[in-house]
């Protein structure tokens, strides 16, 4: 079975990210370094933390991650996970991980913040990652702030609240997801097994 | 708005089993967690909740265990609450697989806590539970909330209901959100245990002052009780215990009911 590393920025629950990598087909692995990254045959950004910490926490692996994406291991970065692989953040300071240009902003504050709960996914293009999930399927969000990527090319799903916002991106063996599929039940399991057809391939 | 609807049955657990409504069918153990977790994301509840009861310190390692397997078990979100006092009472239940903590006494009485929490998890896995009581004395600095039977205040009550505090339920939420709660669970001790709807008065008048979303809970008997509690009641998610579990109305029953009356329900 092909090993992923979930990367731990030091706070809290990764245990559910790990089950869901394992029934997907992934024996899941908890890393922090660089040492852990390296030997990864996918790897997975998860959604707990704050940016500023785990901007930090990421910064002394930030060369390996470079490395292992240009020899192909697909990374999937989940909700905070999806915000580092961009500049900036509104939620705080610190750097990104930069992979694509532009920014994180708060969601508006005409609705309720966070964005708690099942929202729909409305496709801009096609992706392996949805292969055989439909439009307007429900999926699970929990966030505050939401990626706005300067190269629209990137995006594969948008989702409606209080302005219609990037929900995935792909481009490559990066992938991200503003929602969690590792808590949006049926569903979210095949997206997370989508991710990982692209690992044994 | 294409935000969904939550429904969210609740389970009582003490020392690892759950206790009330055990009345489930074809269920090889009745009252174990795990099962029933499975069993409602399976029939598509949109998040589970688990209150603990028991009310011990020995009860850690059971209720680490519980999580734990819940955990495993669903791959839909779960809060835990019940004797949650502190950062290390919600780090041992978030690390073992729980996405939010309800704290409920410990805030009230330690404010500070919820700004704790929110600090060190992220307001998204606070929720502060408020149990509130009607009180129909006019009193000094109350909000007074117009109601079917006159204007009333709600009282928030701690320890499980059994010690009113004085303290003003609609300016706690408000205090408590300032202080980083990322969701409240309001529950009506006058609607809890009747079957006889929601508080609606109670729930809107919350949920229309934050900014964060509202879970009602108490007095839940029939699925029409959810639709008031959603349109009329502004609630963003409903949290229900007994008339999921003796299985008068399943949770797609429930649903179905929901989506036909028209409210934006995950299928």
């Amino acid at each position: 079975m092909p090993q992923a590393v979930i990367f731990d920025y030091g706070v809290g629950n990764l245990l559910s990210l790990k089950t869901a990598l394992e029934k997907a087909g992934l024996n899941s692995t908890i890393g922090t370094s660089a040492k852990d990254l390296a030997k990864a045959d996918a790897i997975a950004l998860p959604g707990v933390g704050s940016f500023t910490a785990a901007s930090s926490k990421l910064g002394a692996v930030k060369e390996t991650l470079q490395n292992k994406i240009k020899d192909g291991t697909p990374l999937l970065g989940i909700c905070l996970g999806l915000q580092l692989f961009f500049e900036k953040s509104e939620e705080g300071p610190g750097n990104g991980l930069a992979f694509f240009k532009g920014k994180n902003v708060q969601l508006p504050k005409t609705v309720k913040v966070p964005h708690m709960g099942w929202n729909t996914l409305n496709f801009v293009q096609q992706n392996e990652l949805f292969e055989g999930v439909a439009e307007g399927t429900y999926v699970y969000f929990v966030h505050s702030l939401y990626p706005v990527p300067k190269d629209k090319s990137i995006v594969c799903t948008t989702t409606e609240y209080g302005t219609t916002f990037t929900s995935a991106i792909a481009s490559k063996n990066i992938y991200g997801t503003q929602f969690h599929p590792e808590k949006s039940g049926d569903i979210g399991l095949k997206i997370l097994k989508n991710f990982v057809k692209t690992v044994v391939r | 708005m294409p935000l969904a609807k939550r429904v969210v049955p609740c389970l009582d657990v003490d020392h690892g089993k759950v206790v009330k409504g055990i009345n489930f069918l074809q269920l090889k153990h009745a009252g174990d967690p795990v099962e029933m977790a499975k069993r409602y994301s399976d029939e598509g509840a949109d998040e589970l909740v688990f209150l603990d009861i028991t009310a011990s310190s020995e009860n850690r390692d059971i209720l680490r265990g519980v999580v734990e397997g819940v955990a495993k078990a669903i791959s839909i979100p779960f809060t835990v609450g019940g004797g949650i006092r502190n950062v290390a009472d919600a780090r041992l239940v978030l690390c073992s697989g729980a996405d939010k903590v309800a704290v409920n006494t410990a805030a009230v009485e330690h404010p500070k806590v919820i700004t704790e929490l929110a600090d060190v998890f992220g307001r998204q896995c606070v929720v502060n539970a408020i149990d509130a009581k009607r009180n129909r004395k006019p009193s000094d600095g109350k909000i007074m909330v117009e109601t079917g039977e006159g204007k009333v205040w709600f009282e928030v009550n701690t320890y499980g209901g059994r010690k009113p505090t004085g303290i003003d339920a609609i300016a706690w939420a408000l205090q408590a959100e300032q202080l980083g709660a990322g969701e409240f669970l309001v529950t009506s001790m006058d609607k809890d245990g009747t079957e006889d709807g929601y508080d609606i008065e109670l729930t809107r008048a919350i949920s229309e002052r934050v900014n964060v979303p509202v879970i009602a809970s108490g007095g839940a008997g029939i699925p029409k009780h959810l639709l008031d509690v959603f349109t009329e009641g502004k609630a963003d998610a409903a949290l229900a215990a007994s008339i999921f579990h003796y299985n008068k109305y399943p949770v797609p029953v429930v649903k179905d009911y929901l989506r036909k009356a028209g409210v934006n329900i995950r299928p």
